[in-house]
């Protein structure tokens, strides 16, 4: 820190807010849902002093909100929303839309367990559960992470070359609700680095009578006119893009570093002690904020072991991945969320990007800390070791691993007698 | 300048009104709006001041000129622009009084 007056105390959801207000967003309209409904109260402030020239629309649910964020964005202006667990599910099938119409949204999800049973507390099912919808996901560490991140997210999300809806993960509470040092930076340098958004569409003229998405067929629709894609090229086209943002998440990731002076990793994974390194652990968010005390106690017993924190979830960084894993002898993955009936998404989402290697390292996935279950360093080093003791004698268990699980504190399961 | 990739082209399906994407569509409609011109505000004024009929139909087969078009072959007879001509210059007649 080179002077200490550029930083102020504030959680996640305010940088979140914060990094709205400085992004210069025009529209935004959301619903509250714990935890992410101080993101929302802030802007809300924001606009009532004339800090922030914006307009909140007031709406009776998530999916009005996203709906209302679409329709707002398909004008030409710049939109954020920010939600929730439920909220976010009540969202599912606007994300959709926001995707296919390649609306260049970003919203931010304070990360919260799915019920049920209900639960406001953190883990990373919400966000993984809507990763097949066509949106660019980025997880967060920390709260300067998720006021850097947003800038980042509008400039990749409103780029030309992208054109896709971006999400910004952070945990609930974990970050959400947590005050920390956060630098805020000068309109003018934000300005420099996130010129004003050049919408494909622009709605708001009517003297161009066009509607978005119609009925679209599924062949190619021929017309004296011209023609015009069918269903299949605009899929085609929504993956393609998503595909080639990776360039673009790491080439704006390069710029805000050099600009600000504050990066994260590559803008696709952070690294922390991984040289010489035999073990990586791979985990986000909370989880991987975490393991770096497991990394530190373990090479403090000699253990040559580091961390991959992913920060890019979607498009998944493959190639990127083989080429860090490719001379690693085992991986340890912990999972704050599961892919139900297989196992933890990160798990398999990592395996089937590896599966090309020639010698491929020894995958052990865990679940950890759903609902809020606190994840302790204490835990996740007894998973290390055990799965140390599986790659020795090449053994793969059947079923999903939980660790932090507390059966034996159920005094109703020992007294059970058959 | 590069040239721009096919997904930096293909982007959101568009809608615009095409004469006759699905045929004559208004062929099965009993009623049809009949324009008065000398109640038409645009038309007495000469000037691009309403045109709610315009905006409102929800086809659209109204055009935004001097006067209005209406394009009868395509038209539902749903009456909105009846409803809404401020200067009650629409009428919804059957379709042998047009």
């Amino acid at each position: 820190m080179t002077n200490n007056e550029e930083y102020e105390i504030m959680t996640g959801n305010h940088a979140a807010a914060h990094a709205c207000k400085d992004a210069k967003v025009q529209v935004v309209a959301a619903y509250p849902i714990t935890p992410q409904s101080p993101v929302v109260e802030k802007i809300s402030s924001f606009i009532e002093n004339g800090e922030l020239d914006a307009r909140m629309i007031r709406v009776e649910s998530e999916q009005s909100a996203l709906i209302a964020c679409v329709a707002a964005s398909a004008t030409g202006v710049r939109t954020f929303t920010a939600t929730s667990s439920h909220g976010l599910l009540l969202m599912y099938e606007i994300l959709c839309w926001a995707a296919g119409n390649r609306i260049p949204i970003v919203m931010n999800i304070a990360m919260r367990a799915v019920g049920a049973p209900w639960s406001v507390w953190t883990d990373h099912q919400d966000a993984f559960t809507v990763r097949d919808t066509g949106w660019i996901q980025m997880f967060c560490e920390d709260n300067q992470e998720i006021y850097d991140t947003n800038f980042q997210a509008f400039r990749i999300a409103e780029d030309p070359c992208v054109y896709v809806p971006t999400l910004v993960n952070y945990d609930g509470y974990i970050l959400s609700h947590t005050s920390m040092p956060v630098k805020l930076e000068s309109q003018e340098k934000i300005d420099e680095f996130l010129p004003p958004l050049k919408h494909h569409l622009n709605l708001g003229d009517m003297n161009v009578v066009k509607g978005v998405c119609p009925v679209t067929t599924p062949d190619v629709i021929k017309r004296e006119e011209g023609t015009a894609p069918g269903y299949y090229e605009f899929r085609y086209s929504l993956q393609r893009a998503i595909e080639n943002s990776i360039d673009k998440v790491k080439e704006v990731h390069d710029l805000f570093a050099e600009k600000f002076g504050r990066s994260y990793g590559n803008g696709i994974y952070k690294t922390y002690r991984t040289e010489d390194a035999d073990i990586l652990i791979f985990a986000v968010g909370s989880v991987a904020a975490e393991s770096h005390l497991v990394v530190d106690k373990l090479r403090e017993k000699g253990l040559k072991i580091g961390l991959i924190s992913l920060k890019l979830f979607r498009p998944f960084p493959a190639n990127y991945l083989r080429e860090v894993f490719k001379d690693i002898k085992q991986i340890i993955v912990f999972d704050r969320d599961i892919g139900y009936g297989y196992e933890g998404i990160l798990c398999y989402e990592l395996k089937s990007a590896l599966y090309q290697l020639k010698n491929r390292p020894f995958i052990k996935g865990y679940i950890v800390g759903l609902g809020g279950r606190d994840v302790v360093a204490k835990d996740l080093i007894d998973g290390v070791y055990r799965a140390i003791e599986l790659e020795k004698k090449n053994e793969y268990s059947e079923q999903t691993e939980f660790i932090g699980l507390r059966l034996d504190e159920l005094d109703f399961l020992k007294k059970e007698v058959k | 300048m590069t040239e721009k990739k096919d997904h930096e082209k293909i982007l959101a399906s568009i809608q615009k009104p095409v004469v006759g994407e699905a045929g004559k569509t208004g062929s099965w409609s009993t009623i049809k709006p009949k324009l008065d011109l000398e109640k038409c505000i645009v038309v007495t004024t000469g000037k691009a001041i309403c045109h709610f009929c315009w905006l409102f139909c929800p086809e659209p087969i109204i055009s935004r000129t001097n006067p209005p078009k209406i394009k009868h072959e395509y038209c539902k007879g749903c009456g909105i622009c009846e409803e809404v001509c401020p200067h009650k210059a629409i009428k919804m007649v059957e379709v042998s009084e047009l």
